[in-house]
């Protein structure tokens, strides 16, 4: 007998959004990168277009990242003290489609380094790849709002992705990527209500970023109320579908930075027999936090671990194939 | 096809009784047609009745029981598509595959010994999957010996030979397996087997269409103790087919789809199997068997799998209030953080890791994160103050100082004033913990 099979037609889809910039374009990219665009649910082919499949972007540091457990900084021990040739062994030996650098000296606590030194940085890093890059701040609030600006300018037209601007924080950095052609992270806590309102904040600053919004929902490791972002995820993707345009951005997820933090990351398996061997479990409690996201419609994964990296690329081959 | 709720409402009593917790007969005939409500409720229906409804009264997807005795694993029974709308009912059950070729006693051995604790919950591997690798019915049947002698795990057999599946039966009819698998071939033998020893039965396909007739066969035979298969096994087709079996059974009440569904992986690579697993877990299989087991690798996938079902109306909460950690005395350290179990758990855990008997005040936030309860207001500085003076803190410790999570830093001018208390702003994430101790209290 024939089944009768259910497809659902959706009246909206998410925008697409490019990231980079090629010489013609105005920057120095080899080639840029598009994400969204989406017109039905995750890999659900046989109903709607998946234009552009999920990308990986590998972070990149400017400083040693003591904190990272020894089994995730052995592979990159050859390059902490120059981001350029960090960001190409992501790039070259690992696959990533994106760099994302975390100007980490910035932080006043750390280096208290300056926007010409993070500027310095980042033009090694655009030098040493043709990725797009995405460019994140030390994480605090003050010292990122005045070196944003500096940054955005010294890489004018090479259409960034600038993190991050919060409800209560997005001037600077609207202002940085309304001027210098880049384009945003706009950053909410776990809350469909709040990504939305910021996105409408952001587009009262300027309409023409409205196709240049990334939202990043927040997301928390697995184990640690991932159900909380896979459900936010859920949820805004059928509503962008629904023609919620206010929502229809794509979306990025810092997954290194969440899982690298927790207990199953680090802890050894002789203080924790049950758990098994700290290198593979950490690797995979990465791996299956990506995987989790992405079958919640997330498009741009930020990620550390280069095995956890190939085994998600992987994986999105075999999600990207036809199943209509 | 299900009926609506106006065709229900035609064979109900219309006495308006609200025996059944409905308000009207009407009312309860919508729920019934939503499968949100079954027709036992109803103490006045004529048997004529039941019979005409049966169909709609059934949960979309039926319950399948795998096991005897108190040793059941229930598949099925789910009623949604997406888990923010209500909570998926039963988890994702794991099988490892055991074939009988191998060395069954010391595989099953290890797969005993896969056992987990992690906040708070114990987890282990629920089913073992008797593969017939051999191909021959004796060596099934010694390996079934085998196996059942070294675990009450319940068991998936596995072999489309009846006679080998006769076989094994002798040695686990009790215990109650799911069979895997009646396919067009064997489906009236396979089915008969099943509904004599009363063991559910996996159904095979070659795809969608041919699991339906195949399924329709069956339950002509007066069989519904169903398991679905579609055949598929690249990821991309599984989610196709995993996503219609949901779709078709709960929004369309196909009745033929609305059985649980067992997942295979078919990645040899212990790694990217475990991922292709977490897939399926998201994506509504009711049972997975895998190839490999590790524990690295099996740690994360039930940790997902808790996370996919956990109940998103219902946060898992910790009793508010005050909770002691080991010998405490008038100079032992206040920590406070949220009453969400997570949360609590791992605060927990590090604060006793630090040896440092100490007070942790779990604020009733409703059971929900730091941060979130913080945006929504619901851990605040007025509550946390009223928190130390409702637990009569002043007359247990001499210090009046609490730590309170980094993540909230922003409260501790507020608390400071609300409290009187010194406000020690804490790490921001609970790994941070022991460190923290270190500096202050040792």
């Amino acid at each position: 007998m024939a089944v009768e099979v259910s497809k659902e037609k959706y009246r909206s889809q998410v925008r697409e959004v490019v990231l980079g910039a090629t010489k013609e374009e105005g920057g120095t990219r080899s080639h840029t990168v598009k994400v969204g665009g989406e017109t039905a649910l995750p890999f659900l082919h046989f109903e709607g277009e998946m234009p552009n499949r999920p990308v990986v972007a590998m972070e990149v540091w400017d400083i040693v990242p003591e904190e990272w457990p020894a089994s995730l900084k052995s592979y990159f021990e050859d390059v902490y003290d120059d981001a350029g040739a960090w960001a190409k062994k992501c790039v070259e030996q690992y696959g990533a489609d994106l760099i994302a650098i975390r100007f980490k000296s910035a932080d006043p606590d750390i280096k208290d380094a300056s926007a010409e030194d993070c500027i310095a940085t980042l033009k090694k890093v655009l030098g040493s790849v043709g990725v797009p890059l995405i460019v994140y701040g030390c994480g605090k609030s003050d010292k990122d709002n005045s070196i944003i600006g500096p940054i955005a300018e010294a890489a004018e037209g090479e259409n960034l992705l600038l993190g991050v601007a919060e409800q209560d924080n997005y001037k600077s950095v609207t202002s940085a990527a309304m001027a210098h052609k880049h384009s945003i992270i706009a950053q909410s806590p776990i809350d469909i209500n709040i990504a939305k309102q910021l996105n409408i904040l952001i587009s009262e600053m300027s309409t023409p970023l409205l196709d240049r919004i990334i939202i990043d929902p927040t997301v928390a490791a697995l184990g640690y109320g991932l159900e909380y972002s896979y459900s936010i995820m859920e949820r805004a993707r059928f509503g962008s579908l629904q023609g919620d345009r206010m929502l229809a951005m794509p979306t990025i997820a810092n997954v290194g930075h969440e899982v690298w933090s927790k207990k199953e990351a680090s802890i050894s398996a002789d203080d924790e027999p049950g758990w098994g061997d700290q290198a593979e479990r950490s690797m995979a409690w990465e791996a299956t936090t990506a995987m989790a996201l992405i079958q919640g419609g997330m498009d741009i994964l930020v990620m550390r671990n280069p095995r956890a990296v190939e085994l998600i690329k992987k994986s999105i081959d075999d999600l990207m194939q036809d199943n209509s | 096809m299900g009926l609506t709720g106006l065709d229900i409402f035609k064979h109900l009593p219309k006495t308006n009784c609200k025996v059944c917790g409905f308000p009207t007969c009407l009312a309860f005939a919508m729920a019934l047609a939503n499968g949100k409500a079954s027709l036992d409720a109803c103490p006045d229906v004529s048997d004529q009745a039941k019979e005409a409804l049966s169909s709609a009264a059934a949960p979309p997807i039926r319950l399948v029981k795998v096991g005897a005795g108190e040793n059941v694993i229930q598949m099925g029974d789910e009623t949604e598509i997406f888990r923010h709308d209500k909570r998926f009912n039963h988890p994702t059950a794991v099988a490892i595959a055991v074939n009988d070729n191998e060395d069954v006693d010391a595989k099953v051995d290890s797969i005993n010994g896969l056992v987990f604790d992690r906040v708070g919950q114990h987890y282990e591997v629920d089913m073992i999957a008797l593969v017939n690798a051999s191909g021959d019915a004796a060596t099934f049947k010694a390996a079934a010996e085998k196996a059942a002698a070294k675990t009450n795990k319940n068991f998936v057999l596995i072999t489309q030979d009846v006679g080998a599946m006769e076989a094994a039966l002798q040695v686990l009819a009790a215990r109650k397996p799911l069979l895997y698998a009646a396919d067009k071939d064997n489906y009236e033998k396979m089915t008969e087997l099943a509904k004599a020893n009363g063991c559910p039965l996996a159904v095979k396909g070659e795809n969608l269409d041919s699991l339906a007739e195949l399924v329709e066969k069956i339950v002509a035979l007066g069989y519904k103790e169903l398991v679905l298969d579609s055949g598929a096994r690249e990821t991309s087709k599984v989610i196709a087919d995993m996503t219609q079996f949901r779709r078709l059974a709960v929004k369309k009440k196909f009745r033929t789809f609305g059985y649980p569904a067992i997942a295979f992986t078919s990645k040899d690579d212990p790694q990217e199997e475990m991922l292709q697993a977490a897939t399926y877990v998201a994506k509504y299989a009711s049972l997975i068997v895998l190839k490999n087991a590790k524990k690295e690798l099996l740690l994360p996938l039930v940790s997902l799998r808790a996370n996919i079902y956990t109940d998103p109306q219902k946060p898992v909460a910790v009793e508010p209030g005050l909770h002691v950690l080991g010998d405490v005395n008038e100079n032992s350290p206040v920590y406070c953080t949220t009453n969400f179990s997570l949360t609590y758990f791992l605060v927990e855990g590090e604060v006793a890791a630090t040896r440092i008997p100490s007070y942790i005040i779990s604020v009733d936030t409703g059971g929900i994160s730091v941060l979130t309860a913080y945006a929504d207001n619901k851990f605040t500085a007025e509550k946390i103050a009223k928190s130390i003076k409702d637990l009569e803190m002043e007359g247990k410790v001499n210090h009046k100082k609490i730590v309170i999570p980094g993540a909230v830093a922003v409260l501790k001018g507020k608390l400071e004033d609300e409290s009187g208390w010194e406000v020690i702003v804490g790490p921001r994430e609970s790994s941070g913990i022991q460190k923290f101790a270190k500096a202050q209290f040792a």
